[in-house]
């Protein structure tokens, strides 16, 4: 059987630490206050040298700040002198009070922000338990058996393929135009990276260690929690992010259609009344919500996977 | 179909095999192998790669459901391997109590750290551990089940020379504290020598020999009936050893 996914590949062995948390340095901006934890050192890669890549990476963590922040100052001096009209590009400024005052009143038109955050992340939260933790339990079934495989793996494929927001249409003639099509697309947006990242988790855990298991005595159910599911951890948690990434994405794109509540719905509403800055602002708390989700998978990581940082503390 | 019952002991030995046979893909690896192993005793067992020493081992321990013949053995074996497979996850006192059923496992495992002399990283992350605490450790997971048989299958191998000393001095102050029954399957002719009641040279298939080693442990390198075994063996496992006479 082959790997399904380029983003799970080395991953399968649990002590590949060096390819194992490659990506936990990817795409992180919440990286800053990351350096005083111990995966931190971990994070790249070979045992040995070890002060020097604490102190490495803390700096380049910060150096990563930088470009954002260059971007940012850019804008608002592109936007703010007028040499890219506001209509197309509000400046910071702009879209800071137009966040306050999104924030503070009530208005018929779009509702408040915090409200509208509070719609979005529910929708994310339910879809997410579901289509995850359908994703994980149809993973583990078929990681364990080669009859679980043949029975789920086909299928899970073929929906990996299928394009999620052709579904659309689809969803709305099946779930009307409720709540129900913008959960399930969440959910199955989030249920396809965790399922392929949790069996191939499953799939990669060393055989040897399975082994001793045997030779320890170790029953069916201790097996799987003692060694396979741990095993498979570093893999899932990578799954876990991608996961909450595509489900955030679905619901930027469900929440676009006949939604009356939610980020979406505002950014409908700034489509229609030509307001681009609410857009702006709509689309900086997706990112910020998304980055949050992120990193607190991050802080889950760190903890889950403590027993590597002891390569660092040797 | 090979049983692996204590039941089926017949005698009072630990290991009791007869006529074992295993083929990989058509190619015999062991060919009606006979073997007794009684308890307490300390069998090596060498021979070239390739022989079947491992398999055999491998078989012993219940890993290899193909293995065809009559194999009996002790239901306490407990295995050490080449490598040390300690659970990175699970701190190094909770590798030992892996599956341990007993009321306090911690304890049981803190002391059985303690007579490998690997007390003070009871706490630690395998990952953490050298080649030769893991090792220990890896002893100490194995002995904590009070096994009548204990099966080694190369667990110095990867060592350096001097931890290899020191762990052999290990293995047998353990092995005269506990006696479970040994069976150490090595290429190091050796370690065999210093280590073993009864040396099995493994070629074709079959014990091609057997050799019993009556002396004293520590025993001394170039005591004449060693010397003269040695010879022996390497000749057995056709290594020249004109410049050794």
């Amino acid at each position: 059987m082959g790997r399904p996914e380029p983003a799970v590949d080395g991953r399968g062995s649990p002590v590949s630490i060096s390819t194992g948390s490659s990506e936990t340095r990817r795409g992180s901006p919440a990286e800053p206050d990351a350096p005083a934890l111990p995966l931190a050192g971990v994070t790249g890669g070979r045992p040995r040298a070890r002060g020097s890549r604490g102190r490495g990476w803390r700096r380049s963590g910060w150096l990563r700040l930088i470009s954002p922040v260059v971007v940012l100052a850019l804008w608002q001096i592109l936007s703010s002198t007028g040499v890219v009209s506001p209509q197309k590009l509000p400046s910071l400024t702009t879209l800071w009070s137009t966040a306050v005052h999104l924030i503070t009143t009530d208005s018929p038109t779009y509702g408040t922000l915090q409200h509208a955050m509070l719609i979005s992340l529910e929708r994310v939260a339910i879809g997410f338990v579901i289509g995850g933790g359908l994703a994980m339990v149809l993973a583990v079934v078929a990681g364990l058996s080669r009859f679980g495989e043949n029975a789920i793996d086909p299928l899970m494929q073929a929906l990996r393929t299928l394009p999620l927001f052709g579904l659309i249409p689809v969803f709305i003639v099946w779930f009307g135009i409720g709540e129900s099509p913008k959960i399930t697309l969440v959910a199955l947006a989030a249920a396809v990276p965790l399922y392929l990242n949790t069996f191939a988790g499953i799939r990669g855990v060393d055989g040897k260690l399975a082994e001793l298991g045997q030779v320890l005595g170790l029953s069916r159910a201790e097996q799987i929690r003692a060694i396979i599911l741990p095993g498979a951890l570093p893999t899932i948690l990578v799954g876990l992010r991608q996961s909450l990434g595509t489900a955030w994405l679905a619901l930027v794109v469900a929440e676009q259609i006949n939604a009356n509540a939610g980020l979406g719905f505002i950014i409908n509403q700034g489509e229609q009344f030509l307001q681009q800055n609410v857009i702006f602002v709509a689309l900086i708390v997706y990112l910020i919500l998304g980055l949050l989700t992120d990193y607190i998978v991050r802080l889950i990581e760190r903890r889950a996977l403590s027993w590597r940082r002891g390569i660092l503390e040797s | 179909m090979a049983t692996r019952d204590p039941g089926v002991l017949t005698t009072e030995q630990v290991v009791q095999a007869r006529g074992v046979t295993r083929a990989f893909d058509g190619q015999v690896v062991l060919d009606h192998l006979d073997l007794d192993i009684a308890p307490g005793e300390f069998v090596a067992m060498i021979g070239r790669s390739g022989t079947g020493k491992s398999t055999l081992l491998r078989a012993l321990a219940g890993l290899d459901p193909d293995v065809g013949g009559e194999l009996a053995v002790d239901a306490t074996a407990a295995v050490v391997f080449q490598e040390p497979r300690l659970v990175p996850w699970k701190r190094v006192w909770n590798n030992v109590a892996l599956g341990l059923r007993v009321p306090d496992p911690r304890a049981v495992a803190r002391t059985a750290l303690d007579e490998v002399g690997l007390a003070a990283r009871a706490d630690a992350w395998p990952l953490t551990l050298s080649g030769g605490e893991a090792q220990r450790a890896a002893l100490a997971r194995a002995l904590v089940r009070d096994p009548g048989l204990l099966l080694l299958d190369e667990p110095f191998s990867a060592l350096d020379a001097l931890t290899r000393i020191t762990m052999h001095q290990l293995v047998l102050s353990l092995w005269e504290r506990h006696r479970p029954a040994v069976l150490l399957v090595t290429h190091d002719v050796d370690e065999a020598l210093a280590l073993a009641d009864r040396v099995l040279v493994l070629a074709d298939g079959q014990i091609a020999h057997s050799a019993s080693i009556p002396l004293d442990r520590p025993r001394d390198r170039d005591h004449p009936d060693l010397v003269a075994l040695r010879i022996r063996l390497l000749t057995e496992l056709g290594v020249a050893t004109r410049d050794v006479s």
